[in-house]
């Protein structure tokens, strides 16, 4: 296909509708086409919430240069946010008004906790730089899964390992999201329900940071990402700006945390490792840090590609060999870090750069040679 | 028995342990201001391959004494952490020296999994005893237990680092490792050869971690495919403590690290009442870590780097 056609309004409004189409649709085809098409939905529903995830860390890391290595801790913010205020496990210590809020007003109270925490991180980091702010943040990510994971006495606020079960699901526009729905014919099963949902709030998302990228504050951004003292110099208020960062991605974060855990039913310390900020940060670095397509790729990449192993990996092995030799899980993280340093050093700028860090990776070059 | 010598004997044990460690993250960052994530990893299989090796001589119905037996072991795996140092250099960081910051972070974090995910694959999920070979004879000092391992521990540890420091200062790789760390392309026009010093950067560095492997394996008496993370975690956390970059920074980190770690998580119970307790040791680390950076952003005894235009 032509690549100016799609530049075009009309090209852009083809693809957007095809788009829309192949997002509406692709639940259905997963169920349909797959004998268990249903964990195919489910893992595609926990491919959108790296996507919000991987797109919150955009904006510190990618937009704002600020290397975020503990930026799990703010989904476990969101995610224990909304187990605490719904779930029976809190709700007798808690006043009644604040049982169970409504879904909207929920997510608005997770990303407010999460871009707290957020601040609370980025006001005594704003000084530092690099690897000395990557430490800190990934020891700050580790001091906050250490919290949940003994805070079970003396009061019992996050219930330790053994986390918060119970979570009611998401009460939204007279649905209920944990039971399924008959409509049109179809059966709506909470996966599928919760892909529609998960899916616009991935939406509005993509929508929000593809209009800050331009905006007053994504332009400050970017100039304290490629020069801190020249960006002061312009006037731009260093402070400021930074925190805005920090808060912004992290009450992304926190929306995301918030459907995680309606989604999942149970949240524990378990799911907010280091691995999984390090995960998030490979989303954003291996698909184009700074450029939003790029970041989806890379999280839709990270995300699946685990998955798909896991179902080719068994039969794969039985074929060849008549037996399991290897221990699938192994196998299936082995290959996904190969792929990492392979993608890595075939394209240190990413799978799917913008233009701009293409270009400049490009000046590097000749740089290099002459 | 004394807990307060007790808490001090540990810290200082753990924190030579960690000293070793971080010596290895500071030469890698003082060179090529990279953190070699995989710098744990390289610490897991020295252990590792050393373990193995004690039990297969033990399997061979050799008869030596148990320190013998565990040199015959650190000799095995001195040679494949370096080997694994050298490659990893040469594989994920090298084609991108001249690559944003970001890129080899990766890499690097990529062969931490692959070589953990070998690790298990080799070596199975299970925790590996460390087998009983060492005398287990304990001394009493002031009230407090110290074995002979400990003092063994200790006492190798700062040769190493003596030796390490004579390296550096005294020897001509030293000196062109320290013109590289103080400008690479400027040393590549003196005549050094920056490959050669990175390479040998890594190669040693890797030495120290392997045998600070063993000592891990050996103090808890068990090693698992995924005790670099932690450990590595810390060393470097250590590192910067001390001043990233600075290797008498890594040594001051490591210990204070270590005695911080045995002190707080032995005390901290009785200071807050029972409110707080020693499950929040792994906590020590990051809240002193946060808090030099805070105060002293560039670690202990680092310099104050000017920024970069």
């Amino acid at each position: 296909m032509n690549i100016d056609f799609l530049q075009t309004p009309r090209g852009k409004l083809i693809t957007f509708a095809v788009l829309g189409i192949v997002l509406a649709i692709l639940p259905w085809v997963l169920t349909g086409g797959f004998e268990n098409g249903k964990s195919w939905v489910r893992a595609v529903d926990f491919a959108l919430l790296y996507i919000m995830l991987a797109l919150g860390l955009n904006i510190v890391v990618g937009y704002a240069g600020l290397l975020d290595l503990g930026y799990i801790a703010f989904y476990a913010v969101g995610a224990y946010t909304y187990a605490l205020l719904n779930s029976p496990h809190l709700q007798a210590m808690l006043p009644y008004w604040l049982h169970n809020p409504p879904f909207l007003l929920m997510l608005l109270i997770a990303a407010f906790a999460a871009g707290v925490f957020g601040l609370l991180l980025g006001t005594p980091v704003l000084k530092l730089r690099g690897d000395y702010l990557a430490i800190v943040t990934l020891g700050f990510g580790e001091i906050i899964r250490i919290f949940m994971n003994n805070l079970d006495r003396p009061v019992n606020l996050t219930n330790g390992p053994q986390g918060i079960n119970n979570i009611e699901r998401v009460h939204f526009l007279g649905l209920d999201f944990g039971r399924p729905v008959e409509w049109l014919g179809l059966t709506f099963d909470m996966v599928h329900l919760y892909y529609y949902l998960i899916l616009a709030f991935c939406i509005v998302i993509i929508f929000v940071t593809l209009r800050l990228q331009h905006s007053r504050i994504g332009r400050a951004w970017v100039a304290l990402r490629e020069d801190e003292i020249a960006a002061n110099a312009m006037g731009i208020n260093i402070r400021n700006v930074k925190l805005l960062a920090f808060a912004m991605g992290a009450s992304f974060g926190g929306v995301s945390g918030a459907l995680f855990a309606s989604f999942q039913g149970f949240v524990s310390p378990e799911s907010f490792v280091l691995m999984e900020s390090i995960m998030v940060l490979c989303m954003v670095v291996l698909g184009g840090m700074g450029h939003i397509p790029g970041v989806i790729l890379g999280a839709i990449i990270v995300s699946i590609t685990p998955e798909i192993l896991r179902d080719v990996i068994n039969p794969l092995q039985e074929g060849l060999f008549g037996k399991r030799v290897v221990d699938p899980e192994n196998l299936r993280m082995l290959i996904f870090g190969l792929a990492m340093i392979s993608i890595m050093l075939v394209r240190p700028e990413g799978l799917w750069p913008s233009k701009r860090r293409a270009r400049e990776f490009h000046e590097h070059d000749e740089e290099a040679r002459a | 028995m004394d807990i307060f010598i007790q808490q001090l004997i540990n810290g200082l044990i753990v924190g030579s342990i960690y000293a070793l460690i971080a010596l290895g993250y500071t030469m890698v960052y003082g060179i090529m201001q990279l953190i070699n994530f995989a710098h744990g990893e390289i610490v897991m299989i020295g252990a590792m391959v050393t373990i193995t090796c004690i039990n297969l001589l033990l399997d061979l119905g050799v008869q030596l004494p148990g320190p013998l037996l565990l040199l015959a072991g650190l000799l095995m795996a001195i040679p494949v952490s370096m080997l694994l140092g050298f490659t990893i250099e040469r594989v994920a960081y090298r084609p991108l020296r001249r690559a944003p910051r970001l890129a080899p972070l990766i890499t690097a974090i990529g062969l931490s999994i692959v070589l953990q995910q070998l690790a298990m694959l080799i070596w199975g999920r299970n925790y590996r005893p460390f087998p009983s070979i060492l005398p287990t004879k304990v001394h009493d000092f002031y009230g407090a237990a110290i074995t002979d391992l400990q003092i063994a521990i200790f006492i190798l540890a700062f040769l190493l680092m003596g030796g390490l420091f004579f390296l550096i200062e005294r020897t001509k790789l030293g000196r062109a490792m320290r013109a590289t760390s103080q400008n690479p392309d400027v040393a590549g026009l003196m005549g050094v050869n920056i490959n050669t010093v990175i390479s040998m950067t890594f190669v040693i560095g890797s030495a120290l971690g392997a045998v600070a492997g063993v000592m891990v394996a050996a103090n808890y008496d068990q090693a698992h495919a995924y005790m670099g993370f932690m450990i590595g975690l810390k060393a470097f956390t250590a590192a910067v403590l001390g001043g990233i970059g600075n290797l008498a920074g890594a040594v001051v980190g490591g210990i204070l690290l270590g005695l911080i770690e045995s002190l707080g998580s032995g005390y901290l119970g009785d200071l807050t009442g029972g409110f707080l307790g020693s499950n929040y040791k792994d906590i020590f680390a990051f809240v002193v870590l946060i808090a030099v950076l805070i105060f002293r952003p560039s670690g202990l005894m680092g310099e104050r780097v000017a920024e970069r235009a």
